[in-house]
């Protein structure tokens, strides 16, 4: 198990190089969207509409951030559950999507698209809002404001701590209750 | 006949989930740090490692635990010889507004098929039982939506008895995996019918985690539930490791005679929850 810091945009020889239980430090920007806002991205996309953020190299973090208190770029940001995301992450990733942040388990479908379009999936501790907010410099809403905590922000992030749970060779950090 | 002022109600609510947000009960500090003395894997040691540090830094900072600050979930004990002034359910809301305005917490309440905010986290959830007194307790729990999902009411057979209980917990744990941020405590409603089954499974989790039930057959059903699941290796955020739970509390009701209703109440890790007598 290594340690890398990367930078944004991810590239293929980044994410190539990343095995299940590495630990990625990552500084640059990544964009947040969870739910409503997949939803709303995919609509566009059938539509044909442009994103409001480049896909290519892009980084996505499933998390509803707590409001700014005054003087702080954004309030607590951990990350939310994932399998919520599954069916619109295959179709970002073939558009250039190179990494999603969130936490708990991911349906097949994404682990080939994974493999398929050379993208990764991060974990980040959850529940651990205020700690992951320290490593979040700014904060600003590019998209979808009426959607309130769940708007597309764009984030600056410094060293923020990430865990490879599904790379893109088919591994899966999770381990497998022991149950028949 | 007692009257409560509403700005009383306004105000204790407001600090509750204020508080309960930012401060992590001390129960649950005190389980982090009993389990991560426990551990030997280094990456269940660096899960209870980041969260004893979220929790030193949220009770600085004044920023939430977790930014998903919850369903205001409320179970009320209003004695039957006082009132509150404007009544109850309009004040607990206010509260709810207030603290969550005031505490730059996240509004997570939308409706169910548009999906639009409320903007204010209400309306909140209320449970109201009329006890004897004049005193006013109310209970307050910031449920997240993440581990909520992982519920489950369902209804076996009673031949199924306690081995089907088990049997169903435990994987409803198990299936649950990663997702409900584990370690988590675990809420277990038998008896009743659907509705009630839930509500007491939900209720259950206002215990304190070192509260062992008064009744020594199901304080030992607890523990060897409790016990069964830190057995399926699950870990802090699933991750691998001795606890993949804090606690195992159970509530019962009587029920008819041609059920067994169930409930399984998944509570993460931010077990945030607060009382106040008025």
């Amino acid at each position: 198990m290594s340690t890398y810091k990367l930078t944004t945009p991810l590239t293929d020889e980044d994410v190539c190089k990343l095995a299940i239980g590495d630990v990625v430090l990552l500084t640059g920007t990544i964009y947040t969207a969870r739910d409503a806002a997949h939803k709303r991205l995919v609509e566009s996309l059938d539509k044909g509409e442009a994103l409001p953020f480049d896909l290519k190299g892009a980084l996505v973090y499933y998390v509803g951030p707590s409001p700014a208190p005054p003087g702080r770029p954004i309030g607590a940001a951990g990350p939310t559950t994932s399998y919520r995301m599954d069916s619109y992450a295959p179709r970002l990733h073939s558009l250039g999507l190179k990494a999603t942040i969130g936490k708990g388990k991911r349906s097949d479908e994404v682990k080939a698209a994974l493999t398929a379009y050379k993208a990764v999936y991060f974990g980040a501790t959850g529940g651990a809002g205020a700690l992951l907010s320290q490593c979040i410099k700014a904060a600003r809403v590019i998209a979808y404001e009426d959607l309130g905590p769940e708007a597309i922000r764009e984030l600056t992030v410094v060293d923020f701590p990430l865990l490879v749970i599904n790379d893109t060779k088919g591994g899966e950090l999770y381990v497998k209750p022991k149950i028949d | 006949m007692r009257i409560i002022p509403a700005a009383d109600v306004i105000e204790a609510v407001a600090t509750m989930c204020m508080e309960s947000n930012v401060e992590l009960p001390a129960d649950v500090w005190a389980k982090f740090r009993e389990c991560a003395a426990r551990e030997e894997s280094p990456s269940a040691k660096e899960i209870f490692r980041q969260l004893l540090e979220n929790a030193d830094l949220a009770k600085e900072t004044r920023l939430p635990l977790c930014q998903d600050t919850g369903l205001a979930v409320f179970f009320v004990e209003l004695g039957e010889d006082c009132r509150v002034e404007g009544g109850l359910r309009e004040a607990v809301n206010e509260g709810v507004r207030k603290g969550y305005k005031d505490g730059y917490l996240r509004k997570s309440v939308c409706d169910p098929f548009t999906r639009k905010n409320t903007g204010d986290n209400t309306p909140a959830i209320i449970h109201i039982d009329l006890v004897p007194g004049d005193r006013l307790k109310i209970f307050f729990m910031a449920k997240g939506g993440g581990s909520e999902n992982m519920s489950r009411v369902t209804f076996l057979s009673p031949a199924q008895g306690w081995p089907g209980i088990k049997e169903f917990v435990v994987r409803r744990v198990a299936e649950a995996g990663p997702n409900p941020c584990p370690p988590t405590v675990i809420g277990v409603g038998i008896g009743g019918n659907a509705e009630l089954s839930a509500i007491i499974a939900k209720k259950a989790l206002m215990r304190d985690l070192d509260d062992v039930h008064p009744d020594p057959d199901i304080a030992a059903k607890e523990k060897e539930l409790l016990d069964a699941i830190n057995e399926l290796g699950i870990g802090p955020m699933g991750l691998g490791g001795k606890t993949t739970s804090l606690g195992v509390k159970i509530a019962v009701a009587p029920c008819h005679l041609a059920s067994l209703p169930l409930a399984v109440n998944v509570q993460c890790h931010s077990a945030r929850h607060r009382e106040v007598i008025l």
